[in-house]
């Protein structure tokens, strides 16, 4: 097992452990209940057991930070045009309206660029409601000079454009586009006639859960069209020369009530609103958008203030977006609900989670609003309520005020309670409005929890390791776990080997790690792992090599020392080695176990294949070339003998024919048995089987006649003598 | 067993009278009977040099030897059939002996040919 990676990454604590496959983790000596066998059994699934309590710790208590110099980075990274201009209006309007709330300057050559597109589609004749309002919307965040007529056609057209509306997205652009002539220019008048009439033919698409619908032909209902529905009511409520009829807007108070009963919760306290068609990011970005433009031009909303910082915490929960559209959505809802009439959620952060005993870490808490801004903040005090350990529910009540340093504007918290020692807590804080009028205006949402991390260093104390023969201790070492150590011990398979070692917190509290291993390795490579068990602070491990030598596989010699004690609030986590220990183990009996394959470093299938060699039939040995010729002058000897014993025996040619055509015959018949013996021969070299049998047949039909008619002469003159 | 001088005697008289009953054989049936012996002494040799080198190539050699043997069998069986004292080959005229012996070799030598690798 390589050593435990601490990481702290965000607000949640990450411990992984990483552990070759060939590990195996024994238990010994320890009793059922101990924690070493929660240990082995959460090994066995893989760990799964720890880090799903750290990450539900995670869930159950999380830190909205508000909005940071990344998203900033992220915004100048995603929105900056490719090619020195922004493609369409729209996009140049999320651009730069990302810009403005995160304070980034737009450069002027782009100001000038975009402008003039601007005045291009308003001065144009045939720029439909959804240009001429995107070409409003970036002219008001751009102060772009727009000649009086223009403005005045555009508002006799989009009045015009209402009066013929049909669907929501008509109404909406249409309207939106006049409430941003009103707030760019008083010499036009932009109000409408019939404003109850329109706010009506509105209403109607409203559904009774509070979502809304595109148009009246089209069924389905959507929570994106309702705050598109409220922020054009919303318009219509600022375009009126007159009141509106109170019961219409009583009762889009109620349906924004509804719209809030069916919101979407979070574990960890952030709401959102879904929809089927946009994402939930959209939606709730437009809902918040229709909402505080609601609130502005009607005043208060009875809306719970947890439903306000949950959407809040909802925005401030997602991270960053690598998308220009959510981003845009993202921070264009916080900026609403930054500075909004309806609540303003005060977000509760920690500048560091992660405290340290040994450098007297103070806990700081700062309040801010969404966007990170204190000076809108009220006057307020943080309270510190409760202090959960963290696996228990158990929680110290506590109330205590924390200090606060106008300065810095953080509020310090100058002592821990008492109590809190090395490890991972969940503190409660509550935001206390100085005045309570505030509480109608600002959403504080109660208790707010958030996990704390203190870490320090552990005390370890009379660490020895024993070999023990009969319990009676053979030899004994001191161990200074801290620092460096190489004991020689030996042992042999009747005795045991004891490591104890004890754990102390700084407020001399026992301290239980999450890891406490010890871990025996052969020379070739064969690693065991056992489970340190404990007792309050006091750790031990007793190795009865009798009961181990089948888990040791019966391998004798030489085996490393090492030890891991690892907590991810253990500021001096160590795994070193302490040296070696020679064992004596009985011989391997005939059907013991092999220990396992060692693991095969995984760059080596990087590196080259293992070389293939060919294996070939040896070469024959063959016989010097000098006695190969000799027999072959031997196999001539008895033919040479044969020939000179045909002399001597007087043998002579005097049957052979003597008239022409016997003797043709008989010289054609000794012609062809050569001709039969030259064909073998050549069978023999390099002709095939089938070409010497055709030939053979041909050959064997005439040697058939010539030594019929050969023998025949002979025979008939034989018979006449 | 001793050798005495009567046995070496005994020995002298019986090769002295299988030499001269040798000699009434016809020519023709010594000059068959010397082809047989050179074929079998070409055998022998090849089976030397087996024995000296080693059998590898092993087929070469079966040919080899089998090819001497085969034509010693056969000239064998000539002499039965030429020999005018076998009474059973009385009608058998020796030149339809001698196409037997030829047919035969030609035979022999196509499988040995074949099998010579």
């Amino acid at each position: 097992m390589r050593l435990i990676e601490q990481k702290w990454s965000g607000n949640c604590l990450l411990v992984s452990i990483t552990k070759p496959s060939t590990s195996r983790i024994e238990l010994e000596t320890s009793p059922p209940s101990s924690p070493a066998i929660k240990f082995a059994m959460a090994r066995k699934l893989g760990f799964t057991f720890l880090l799903l309590a750290v990450a539900s710790i995670c869930e159950a208590a999380a830190i909205f930070n508000p909005i940071s110099e990344s998203h900033k980075s992220a915004a100048i990274e995603l929105f900056s045009p490719a090619d020195g201009s922004f493609s369409s209006l729209e996009e140049a309007f999320e651009a730069l309206r990302t810009f403005e709330i995160l304070g980034i300057d737009t450069k002027p050559d782009l100001k000038d660029s975009t402008c003039k597109s601007v005045v291009d589609i308003l001065s144009s004749e045939s720029s439909n409601s959804k240009d001429l309002y995107h070409a409003l919307r970036v002219s008001s965040l751009l102060k772009c000079k727009i000649n009086k007529e223009a403005l005045t056609g555009v508002t006799s057209r989009l009045q015009g454009s209402v009066k013929d509306a049909k669907s929501l997205l008509d109404f909406y652009y249409s309207i939106g586009g006049l409430t941003l002539i009103k707030d760019q220019t008083s010499e036009v008048d932009v109000l409408l006639d019939d404003a109850d009439g329109i706010f009506q033919s509105i209403k109607a698409l409203s559904q009774s859960d509070g979502r809304w619908r595109y148009s009246s032909n089209n069924p389905d209902s959507s929570t994106y069209a309702a705050g598109v529905a409220l922020e054009t009511l919303s318009g219509i409520i600022t375009l009126t020369s007159s009141e509106l009829d109170g019961n219409l807007i009583e009762a889009l108070k109620k349906d924004v009530v509804k719209l809030f009963e069916n919101i979407d919760k979070y574990d960890d306290g952030a709401n959102f609103f879904n929809d089927q068609h946009q994402g939930p990011v959209s939606a709730t970005s437009s809902v918040v958008h229709g909402l505080t433009t609601f609130a502005s031009a009607s005043g208060t909303l009875n809306i719970p203030g947890d439903k306000i910082l949950g959407l809040a915490r909802f925005f401030l929960g997602i991270g960053i977006h690598g998308n220009s559209k959510d981003l845009y959505h993202q921070v264009d809802a916080l900026a609403c609900l930054d500075q909004n009439r309806a609540l303003v959620p005060l977000i509760l952060s920690l500048p560091a989670s992660v405290l340290s005993f040994t450098s007297q870490d103070k806990l700081k808490v700062r309040v801010t609003t969404v966007l990170g801004s204190t000076s809108t903040t009220p006057p307020l005090s943080v309270k510190l309520m409760q202090v959960f350990t963290s696996g228990s529910k158990d929680a110290s009540i506590i109330n205590q005020e924390l200090r606060f340093d106008p300065k810095e504007e953080v509020h310090t918290l100058d002592a821990f309670p008492a109590g809190v020692d090395v490890g991972k807590y969940i503190f409660a804080f509550e935001i206390v409005l100085s005045d309570p009028e505030h509480k109608k205006i600002y959403a504080t949402g109660g208790r707010t929890k958030v996990p704390v991390y203190v870490t320090g260093a552990i005390k370890i104390d009379n660490a020895k390791i024993e070999i023990l023969e009969s319990d009676s201790v053979e030899s004994q070492n001191k161990l200074d776990l801290s620092g460096k150590n190489d004991v020689a011990l030996s042992a042999n398979h009747l005795q045991k080997l004891r490591l104890s070692f004890q754990l102390t917190t700084p407020l001399q509290n026992p301290f239980n790690p999450h890891q406490a291993l010890l871990k025996l390795r052969h020379e070739s490579g064969v690693e065991h792992i056992f489970v340190v068990g404990n007792s309050r602070e006091h750790f031990k491990i007793t190795l009865d090599f009798l009961g181990l030598v089948e888990k040791l596989f019966y391998l004798s010699g030489k085996y490393d020392i090492e030890l891991t004690v690892g907590d991810a609030a253990m500021e001096n986590s160590f795994s070193q080695a302490h040296g070696h220990i020679d064992l004596d183990l009985p011989e391997v009996p005939e059907k013991a176990t092999r220990p396992p394959p060692q693991a095969v470093d995984p760059y080596s299938r990087f590196g080259p294949m293992p070389e293939i060699s060919h294996i070939f039939r040896p070469q024959e040995t063959r016989p010097s070339q000098q006695l190969s010729y000799a027999f072959l002058g031997l196999v001539f000897v008895p033919f040479l003998a044969f020939l000179v014993g045909l002399s001597r025996l007087g043998a002579n040619m005097k049957n052979f024919p003597t008239s022409t055509a016997p003797a043709t015959f008989a010289i054609l018949f000794h012609g062809g048995i050569a001709a039969v013996l030259v064909l073998y021969i050549l069978l023999w070299l390099k002709l095939d089987l089938f070409t010497t049998l055709k030939t053979l047949g041909v050959l064997g039909m005439f040697l058939l006649f010539v030594g019929h008619r050969a023998l025949s002469h002979l025979a008939s003159t034989s018979s006449k003598v | 067993m001793g050798r005495s001088p009567t046995t070496k005697d005994d020995a002298q008289a019986l090769f002295q009278s299988l030499r001269s009953a040798y000699a009434a054989t016809p020519t023709n049936l010594k000059i068959i009977d010397l082809y047989v012996v050179f074929a079998v002494f070409t055998a022998v040799i090849q089976v030397v040099y087996m024995a000296v080198v080693g059998s590898f190539p092993f087929n070469s050699f079966l040919s080899g030897v089998l090819s001497c043997v085969g034509t010693a069998v056969l000239a064998v069986c000539l002499r039965i059939q030429v020999n005018k004292e076998n009474k059973e080959f009385k009608d058998l005229p020796p030149e339809r002996a001698f196409a037997d012996f030829v047919l035969c070799n030609l035979v022999l030598h196509l499988v040995i040919m074949n099998f010579l690798g």
